[in-house]
């Protein structure tokens, strides 16, 4: 498998995740993807992108275009430097949420994508990774 | 490696004949392709070789210098996938490059080092290996779509959504539910919902085998997404073995409207949208609304 | 700062979200509805969103709350237009807003917001005590 392009999107404030959802749109519709694909796509990243920025007190979005073989795919890192997850199979199942709102950010979004991973650090900071392949 | 470019663009004319030449008749394929454009095709390959050996990257095919080169292959690879040729046919069009390019080496440099010959045909070994490997995956990657897309078809016509009446659809499903086949129904029930503007949609699932907790999640999703829209959903088919396994498994229902029969179904949209059914005669019809004449009630 | 615009027909308020709202501009919406609501005394709310190709869970928990705070002021609010493949990914991600009317177009809308407003006026009279 291989990265044929890469690019990053800072994530501090609220108008970053206007353009993080543009560039994961405009990505997705390079790669051609279906159109409910994309709009699995871009939903994820925003779910995404709104945890690193309000739980995870800012941080980047990465993303990847991938070739396997004949596949192609798209993956979206998301890395902050906030207080991290201590129980992540509690996070990932719906309802779970540590501050306001319904939390159903992870567990929702990972049924958006193909491949979902979560690595995190308490006081250290989280790192999702996702992947939807067309 | 400049070597290689010299013999190469030095011999250009000879080297395309014989290449061409060479093609067994099977490769050639006349019936798919004709000699002029046969002809051609080697010509532009031939060129955009010489101008990547020429780079500073003489065998490295994946450098930029040998876009062009790539570009050629693949879209050639990808027309003869589409025409029918086999992969080796494919495969062989570049490999048969090989002959004649060591030929011109032969003579180009006989006489000298012997080290010198073998360096340069290894080269120039390497180089076709490694094009003739791009062409075999760009026909894989060809074929591969044209499967996908008759998957898709074939798909698409097992889920037919039919229009029953103005504003009420019916979506007969026929074997098993799984979630990609979820994802289909979904597609394609949401989409004929907008193109016409229909508010109820009869989901049938006399053919649908087995309804376990997975296939009523399933259900219930299309049912849910359904509504997110502004239309509703009503349930037919429902056999007497498959209401016992939804009481059995405790899969609740209770927000889902559903009917044993499709026909009691439709007499529940035709009624919700404000349709009576009546005689010609004038008398109302009663058990099966299915009969003659259909009248919109005035509102 | 831009604003989504809320327009009043008679007694009912129309809103078109056409953009990509950032999170100010949602809850801004969500404060501007609900103060007009009670400027004019609005008894329905319409919310087309036939143009909004993403909804995420935050704009979903917003449609939410527009319907719940729009019935507290006392009025009926319905959201229409939804795509598909919006509401495709709202199930997969886990939302169903279950308090939220929905209709097909605006006609349906229309039609929709009036029978509720005048079953909710007719729940009234039926309490009003007889003089």
């Amino acid at each position: 498998m291989i990265v044929l392009k890469r690019d990053l999107q800072h994530l501090k404030n609220s108008n970053d995740m206007v353009l993080a959802r543009q560039k994961v749109r405009q990505w997705a519709t390079e790669l051609r993807f279906s159109l409910v694909d994309q709009t699995k796509l871009v939903t994820a990243a925003s779910e995404l992108a709104r945890n690193a920025l309000e739980h995870g007190k800012g941080g980047v979005m990465i993303l990847e275009s991938l070739a396997n073989g004949t596949k192609s795919g798209l993956r979206l890192v998301f890395e902050d430097q906030g207080p991290g997850i201590a129980d992540i199979d509690l996070a990932l199942k719906d309802g779970f949420t540590t501050g306001s709102g319904l939390g159903l950010g992870l567990g929702g979004s990972r049924r958006l994508v193909n491949e979902f991973s979560i690595e995190s650090e308490v006081g250290k900071g989280t790192k999702v990774t996702a992947v939807r392949w067309r | 490696m400049n070597q290689l470019a010299e013999i190469i663009s030095r011999n250009e004319d000879k080297i395309r004949a014989e290449w061409i030449d060479g093609m067994t008749r099977s490769v050639q394929r006349a019936d798919l392709i004709s000699k002029a454009e046969l002809d051609e095709q080697c010509g532009a390959l031939l060129g955009a070789i010489i101008a990547g050996v020429k780079s500073s990257a003489p065998t490295d095919v994946s450098a930029a210098s040998w876009e062009s080169a790539r570009e050629l292959l693949q879209s050639i690879s990808a027309s003869r996938a589409r025409q029918g040729f086999s992969p080796v046919d494919v495969a062989t069009f570049v490999l048969s490059l090989k002959q004649p390019l060591f030929a011109s080496i032969r003579d180009t440099l006989k006489g000298s080092q012997d080290d010198e010959m073998f360096k340069t045909v290894w080269a120039a070994t390497e180089l076709l290996d490694r094009l003739a490997l791009i062409t075999t995956e760009a026909y894989m990657a060809t074929r591969e779509e044209l499967i996908t897309r008759q998957q898709q078809e074939l798909l698409e016509l097992s889920t037919p959504v039919v229009k029953l009446w103005d504003g009420i659809l019916a979506l007969p499903i026929i074997g098993t539910l799984d979630s990609s086949r979820t994802q289909m129904v979904m597609e394609s029930l949401l989409q004929t919902v907008v193109a016409t503007n229909s508010k109820y949609a009869i989901i049938d699932i006399t053919g649908v085998p087995t309804v376990d907790t997975l296939v009523a999640q399933h259900l219930l999703k299309t049912i849910t997404a359904a509504r997110l829209m502004g239309a509703e959903c009503i349930i037919s088919g429902v056999r007497p073995q498959i209401a016992q396994t939804i009481v059995h498994l405790g899969i609740n229902l209770e927000d889902v409207v559903t009917k044993a029969k499709l026909s009691d179904a439709f007499a529940l949209a035709l009624d919700r949208s404000g349709r009576t059914v009546t005689r010609k005669d004038g008398v109302r019809a009663s058990a099966n609304p299915i009969s003659t004449l259909l009248e919109k009630r005035e509102e | 700062m831009e604003r989504i615009p809320v327009l009043r027909m008679g007694s009912l308020l129309l809103v078109t979200i056409q953009v990509d709202m950032h999170d100010k501009l949602a809850l801004q919406l969500q404060d501007d509805i609900t103060q007009r609501i009670s400027d004019f005394g609005s008894t329905g709310v319409l919310i087309d969103i036939s143009s909004l190709e993403i909804v995420d869970s935050f704009i979903g928990r917003m449609l939410a709350n527009i319907a719940a705070m729009s019935r507290v002021l006392g009025a009926e609010a319905v959201v229409v237009g939804m795509q598909p493949a919006v509401a495709i990914t709202l199930v997969e991600l886990g939302m169903s807003l279950p308090g939220v009317r929905t209709a097909l177009s605006v006609e349906a809308g229309m039609e929709l917001l009036m029978s509720a407003v005048a079953k909710a006026a007719r729940g009234w009279e039926d309490d009003r005590p007889q003089t």
